[in-house]
């Protein structure tokens, strides 16, 4: 009969998160970004069907880094959490946070019951708010902790150097335009530092956006749209330009 | 060793678990008490408000469905103003007649239902699948509707596969059919069907449609004591919907009060409304 070693739980822990960071960190990054009407989610899927972002409820939106069949998993017990929530009491009582709070206790009871493989996911939950300051952005890594973010947030395998990126950049009450080319701006920078280009057909793009006047906030931005949007801002931006430059000459 | 999972907050395993799209499956695994249908009934007949009147009408471009606004109890006008027609989701709506309360209850559930499976998937269900899946809601209301507590629709939707739009009738025990051309249920649908029947044409515009169905609540409020005429004095107007390849659209109050108050005007000189020709 073997002896079992001895591992403290110090070390198993860390193992388990060492586990599950790099499991997340094989997926591609996603970035998150707050803009003047609503939050805008944006990252690099080459696949149609299989989504990285997808509506909640109401104003509530998904998005997941990592192992697919796991944050499935998580999406769908999030809509049948919001639905049940929703029609046991009302559409306004399902909130991102009260969602959250449960995805954080489903993720961390799977981190540390030793009988689990831990989940190789990392979750954002956003609200669209009435107002701006009504935003709300849940970051929830693999462990089971909640960071409430403002502004932008990016998860998956590049995120540390993209968040920094983002908070450099970051503005509140960036256009829609404005916020979706500095997200494709930031996933486009490689860890060694160097830029690639994302071509539009490899993005995936959905908004929350309050200004729309049905009750679901939640929208995916696709094909002519997402063109238009990534070249209206090249445009918008040659047109800031143009005034300061031809002004002297008049 | 197996730590109850409701205990540390976590979700419970039945909302983990793949496999159904329906919320209604989901139900009655994780709480059945909350499905209308798993209620335990008490002997004898229930008295509640009952909703009436229910039209619809197909037109080329789509389909209009429109209700009255009045709910009885017995001899009583329990509400003057009552909603009995929702939309079901962007391309399709539902009316119901029969018991009010568990009518309200059925399409919350019927709504969610829909925007559920949306959610899931990822795709809209099929014109068809939704009328199903409405067929199977009616059926579970059966031991209800036994003691009185009925509860019968009409679905009406655009069908994006075939571009038109289509009715559906069902009965208390869930059984569907389609109806062509026009259809009503409740109290006041044999005069509200006796109306459309002279009055219906198959190359109606949008507009005109929406007169047909309100011309046809009209004739069912004249005739029957539980449907509610255009109430002018209170503002008060029929609920008229329209579903077009563009989606669900409920008439506005100042659209609906101008198409109501220019039929009763008509109405004033000719009480029986439009005549048809006699052969």
């Amino acid at each position: 009969m073997s002896t079992p070693f001895y591992v403290s739980p110090q070390q198993a822990m860390a193992d388990r998160a060492e586990y599950a960071r790099k499991g997340i960190a094989r997926g591609r990054s996603l970035v998150v970004l707050q803009y003047a009407d609503g939050i805008v989610f944006v990252g690099e899927n080459p696949s149609r069907a299989l989504h990285k972002f997808s509506e909640i409820y109401d104003r509530i939106g998904f998005a997941a880094a990592g192992k697919y069949n796991e944050y499935e998993n998580l999406r769908i017990g999030g809509v049948r959490y919001a639905d049940l929530r929703g029609y046991t009491y009302d559409r306004d009582d399902v909130t991102a946070r009260g969602l959250a709070n449960v995805y954080a206790q489903t993720l961390g009871t799977i981190f540390s019951s030793a009988g689990e493989k831990p989940y190789e996911v990392e979750l954002v939950v956003a609200e669209v708010g009435t107002e701006p300051e009504g935003d709300q952005i849940y970051r929830l890594p693999h462990d089971g902790s909640i960071v409430d973010e403002h502004g932008s947030v990016a998860v998956g395998g590049n995120a540390e150097q993209i968040s920094s990126f983002l908070d450099q950049r970051h503005r509140d009450g960036m256009s829609l335009a404005e916020a979706l080319k500095l997200a494709v701006q930031a996933l486009s920078r490689d860890t060694n530092g160097s830029e690639r280009d994302i071509p539009a057909e490899r993005l995936e793009v959905a908004v929350l956006d309050r200004t729309r006047p049905q009750q679901r906030k939640f929208k995916r931005i696709v094909g002519r749209q997402l063109s238009r949007l990534l070249e209206a801002d090249d445009a918008a931006v040659t047109k800031t330009d143009e005034p300061s430059d031809e002004a002297p000459e008049e | 060793m197996e730590a109850n999972p409701r205990s540390t907050g976590r979700l419970p395993a039945a909302f983990l678990t793949p496999g159904s799209s329906s919320f209604m499956d989901f139900l009655s695994a994780h709480s059945p008490d909350l499905l209308p249908g798993n209620r335990k009934l008490p002997e004898g007949i229930v008295e509640a408000p009952h909703g009436t009147t229910i039209v619809a009408a197909t037109f080329p471009g789509g389909v209009v469905l429109a209700g009255d606004r009045r709910a009885t109890m017995g001899n009583m006008i329990a509400q003057r103003d009552i909603e009995k027609v929702f939309p079901a989701d962007e391309y399709s709506a539902v009316g119901i007649a029969g018991t009010a309360g568990l009518a309200v209850e059925m399409v919350k559930l019927f709504q969610l239902e829909l925007e559920h499976f949306e959610k899931v998937e990822g795709a809209t269900l099929s014109l068809e699948g939704k009328a199903n899946r409405l067929s199977t809601m009616i059926r579970g209301n059966l031991g209800m509707a036994m003691q009185g507590l009925a509860v019968v629709p009409l679905f009406a939707g655009w069908d994006e596969g075939r571009e038109k739009g289509r009715i559906f009738s069902y009965d208390v025990t869930g059984g569907r059919s389609e109806e062509h051309g026009f259809a009503a249920t409740g109290s006041g649908s044999i005069f509200a069907r006796g109306s459309m029947k002279k009055l219906y044409r198959d190359d109606l515009t949008e507009q005109q449609a929406t007169t047909l169905v309100v011309q046809a609540l009209y004739d069912a409020a004249d005739d029957d004591s539980a449907t509610g005429g255009p109430d002018l004095a209170r503002r008060i107007f029929p609920i008229v919907t329209v579903i077009t390849d563009e989606g669900f659209r409920r008439l506005t109050e100042a659209e609906s009060s101008e198409l109501a108050r220019s039929i009763t005007e008509r109405r004033l000189e000719q009480p029986d409304g439009p005549r048809a020709a006699l052969l």
